[in-house]
């Protein structure tokens, strides 16, 4: 446990993703089998223990600590796993009166407590796997006692890493994605092939291990719903296209999935590999055929007469573990299915799209036409055409076009050539800053995050978003000095600006949103260009943003 | 020990006033005569008419605030020593803070009162171990006072430190302290692990320093960061007050690792939202363990608590059957110096 506490405490205090991933893989390579395994899924909450929950862990400090003082801890603290983990009496701890006083640990008088009981030294120490194995046989009835008799052989920052183990919520910013990106660099393995595996095989990942250090052949996933890795395009910039050798399909605003029924089961993942399946269970009922697919995932609006509705509609059911009736029949989802990967058994993935295409085509109507849908084949005659097609697309959710080359396989990851998207052109806005805050990791000596506004009808300038991209080091530097040089207040780590700079911000797409003041919300805001020449009076109102709102 | 509850100090929010001796302890506000603690500027002003407090703390404020230490009406006092004034006994004994750190000891007409002023229990090689002074009224810092804070052993600490340095030699390591007292803590814990290549400082460390040098605490080679390349910096510590961790002075660092050495550093969010890659709990105030320790050796009749967590260190008081009252004084600001 000492080790994966470690591991935990330099993922949280990191925010450089290199360096995160360095600290994995160091970790993979040199923690032996089980620990490492039952460690990366606690990292990326793989890991599900019912017996225990946060109400058990306070129940454990009440019988402990003295309440009020547990109160005025924890609310200094703002995390209950943390606070249990200072709080919790510590055995060994050393007075500087000699003596252990009895009292440090709750604040509990000695008469009211019986002596501090010192377990025998060689019960000190825990592995993550028995950690876990104990936690697995835990019940309702016996989890407070097991849990406590775990928590007096660690030492705070262990305890730590036990409770964020045992309650979830590790919040260290370590993905499925990051964590099999480490997996592949430890153990110099090709990610694809990672990416398929991870999903099949459950934690601790023995087989994984032992395929990544050469013990053991690649493991076989007959009837297991793995993960396929995706295959991802490029943007279009400028490059000539033969258009003859590519097919132009619409891109869509929802969310990349893939949905596999392998075995009896049927799984969906997203972008990530992440599975996504308690969010969507009805999409899991109603894909009842031995495939993979690849498609968009959207929610139908009713305002578009059925069709799909904006991202932001998409966004109520994203992030949830499970779904009330009210989610399903509001926002009621659907895919929009381009591609098929395997079916009856065959993995397509080697043929050319084209191919892929007619078999997809013939696939779809095997399924429920009221949650699966085929990706229409736009009909260009050449780009010009398709260039006007793009550009008088209104459809809200539609993002662009993809172009995929007719005869490429489908191959993970993002091959120069293959796929291209093509986005509509940015909206743009003329705003002004209103408030910077410092940046991470290596802007953290930058005001690189800008906050900006538009006029209202009032005349008062509203929030409208944020961005922290799109400019050079150059414009950085720039903006850097204008927020030192214009600094109005500060708020902790944000200032408050002169309200006189004009940026240009580009963004995809603008939806109305409860969030902000100003009720729109950007999708995607990056600075195009900083408006030196513009004085703030001749920003844009909001009354200009909403006019783009769809 | 019989204590008369009529008082003859009062603590108001500027600070403790002795009114046989017409005389104020650590006042946040100019008066006539002010005995100091120590030299942390939320217990040291300027402005005084007289000022009694250790040599080092006197050495200190002529640093910082341009008191005359010279004056005659300033008076210096070794650990130990004191004066009597009003009837009143005064006497400084070590509070184990910082340099030239004291607590004032008051004895009149057979009561004793202790200020502890801030203070530490445990072993720092820059300055004198605190003494335990048995009292009536003990007025104790509380800046600690809840049972999360339990500050590990120093050692591993700045062995974290070194291990941190070592392992990514292209980088340095820029660590926070607090100007007066962390900063040469931090520098003199270095020394005794065993780190003897050149420490680098930023410009507003180098006085106190010197300061400390001239009072006998070794600090080793210190190099100004102004006056070093960019390169003989990598895998090297760099010593900087905490304001300067994420500005733009930073920059001349070789790709810095932040770290901080602060009590605060035992919460982890506490550490994120300074931005702090490497925490180092390293305080120079006494930990819950310390202060519950502190109050049970001294046992006086009441305690006194005064900035930080009151509230914590009073429940406990109340749990363990021991006067105690909360004092508000103002202007206390520990965040950055703890």
């Amino acid at each position: 446990m000492k080790r994966f506490a470690a591991l935990i405490d330099r993922l949280i205090y990191t925010r450089s993703r290199n360096t995160k991933l360095a600290l994995i893989v160091d970790y993979l390579r040199h923690t032996p089998d089980p620990d490492r395994g039952w460690a990366i899924a606690a990292l990326t909450e793989s890991l599900d223990f019912p017996a225990v929950k946060a109400g058990t862990v306070r129940a454990l400090l009440g019988a402990r600590v003295d309440e009020e003082l547990f109160r005025l801890s924890r609310h200094f603290v703002g995390d209950t796993a943390e606070t249990a983990a200072l709080l919790w009496p510590e055995p060994f701890h050393p007075s500087p009166s000699g003596e252990g006083t009895g009292v440090g640990a709750g604040g509990r008088a000695p008469p009211f407590e019986p002596p501090p009981q010192t377990p025998p030294l060689k019960g000190r120490g825990l592995t993550v796997t028995e950690a876990v194995d104990a936690l697995s046989a835990a019940t309702r009835s016996d989890a407070p006692a097991i849990l406590a008799s775990l928590l007096d052989r660690l030492d705070a920052d262990e305890r730590y890493a036990l409770l964020k183990l045992a309650l979830g919520g590790m919040r260290v910013g370590v993905s499925a994605r990051l964590a099999k990106q480490a997996f592949a660099q430890a153990f110099a393995v090709p990610v694809d092939d990672v990416e398929e595996l991870w999903h099949a095989i459950p934690p601790p990942y023995a087989p994984l291990f032992a395929w990544g250090e050469g013990r053991a052949p690649r493991p076989d996933l007959a009837d297991v719903a793995f993960f396929r890795p995706f295959m991802l395009a490029h943007p279009l910039e400028g490059e000539a296209i033969d258009f003859t050798t590519f097919a132009a399909e619409w891109k869509w605003d929802g969310i990349r999935v893939q949905i596999v029924r392998g075995g009896s089961e049927t799984r969906i993942y997203s972008r990530g590999g992440e599975e996504i399946s308690g969010a969507f269970p009805e999409l899991v009922a109603a894909f009842d055929q031995d495939a993979v697919i690849d498609g968009e995932l959207l929610v139908r609006g009713e305002v578009q007469g059925g069709e799909a509705a904006s991202f932001n509609a998409l966004q109520q059911r994203l992030g949830r573990k499970t779904v009330s009736k009210k989610m399903l029949a509001d926002y009621p989802a659907f895919v929009r299915v381009y591609d098929l990967l395997a079916v009856d058994g065959n993995d397509l993935r080697g043929l050319p799209w084209s191919e892929r295409r007619r078999q997809l085509e013939a696939f779809v109507p095997r399924l429920a036409a009221s949650h699966f849908d085929l990706s229409q084949v736009i009909e260009a005659r050449d780009f010009e055409h398709l260039a006007q097609l793009r550009a008088g697309a209104r459809d809200a959710a539609i993002e662009g076009v993809m172009l995929k080359r007719r005869d490429a396989p489908y191959v993970a990851g993002r091959r120069a050539g293959l796929w291209y998207k093509w986005k509509r052109d940015p909206l743009v806005a003329d705003c002004v800053m209103m408030y910077a805050q410092r940046g991470n990791g290596r802007r953290a000596s930058f005001y690189s995050d800008y906050t900006f506004g538009c006029w209202s009808d009032a005349g008062e300038l509203l929030p409208v978003g944020k961005a922290y991209s799109g400019f050079t080091d150059e414009e950085l530097k720039w903006l850097d000095k204008f927020v030192r040089d214009h600094t109005l207040n500060r708020f902790g780590p944000v200032r408050e600006v002169e309200k006189s700079l004009v940026l240009e911000v580009a963004f995809d797409s603008i939806h109305a949103s409860k969030r902000h003041k100003s009720g729109l919300a950007m999708r995607f805001p990056r600075i195009s260009r900083i408006r030196r020449d513009k004085p703030a009076e001749e920003a844009d109102r909001i009354a200009a943003l909403r006019a783009m709102v769809t | 020990m019989t204590t008369r509850v009529k008082p003859w100090i009062e603590p108001h929010p500027s600070g403790i006033y002795v009114k046989p001796a017409d005389l104020w302890i650590d006042p946040s506000r100019p008066v006539e005569r002010a005995a100091v603690t120590h030299g942390h500027a939320d217990h040291a002003r300027s402005g005084h008419g007289a000022v009694f407090a250790t040599p080092e703390t006197l050495a200190i404020m002529a640093l910082r605030y341009g008191v005359d230490a010279e004056a005659s009406h300033n008076q210096a006092f070794v650990y130990g020593d004191g004066f009597e004034r009003g009837g009143v006994r005064f006497s400084f004994h070590p509070a184990g803070h910082v340099l030239g750190s004291a607590q004032i000891a008051m004895e009149y007409r057979g009561e004793r009162i202790v200020v502890t002023g801030d203070y530490k229990r445990r072993p720092d090689p820059t300055c004198a171990p605190f003494e335990v002074v048995p009292c009536d009224i003990f007025i104790t810092e509380a800046t600690f006072g809840l049972p999360v804070f339990r500050h590990p052993p120093t050692v591993d600490e700045i062995a974290k430190l070194i291990g941190a340095v070592r392992a990514e030699p292209d980088r340095s390591v820029l660590v926070g302290a607090y100007a007066l007292g962390k900063a040469q803590r931090v520098i003199a814990e270095l020394r005794a692990a065993g780190w003897s290549a050149p420490i680098y400082i930023h410009g507003a460390l180098e006085r106190m320093c010197n300061l400390y040098a001239v009072h006998g605490v070794d600090l080793g080679e210190l190099r100004l960061v102004s006056e070093a390349d960019k390169a003989e910096m990598a895998g090297q510590i760099v010593l900087a007050p905490p304001s300067a961790l994420n500005d733009r002075w930073s920059r001349r660092l070789p790709d810095p690792v932040t770290a901080m050495a602060s009590g605060w550093m035992r919460v982890r969010q506490r550490a994120r939202q300074r931005m702090v890659e490497l925490p180092l709990v390293i305080s120079d105030h006494a930990d819950w363990d310390e202060l519950t320790a502190t109050i049970e050796e001294v046992d006086p009749w009441e305690s006194w608590i005064t900035h930080g967590s009151e509230e914590g260190l009073l429940r406990w008081c109340e749990l363990t059957q021991r006067k105690a009252r909360a004092l508000h004084l103002v202007g206390r600001d520990l965040e950055e110096e703890a």
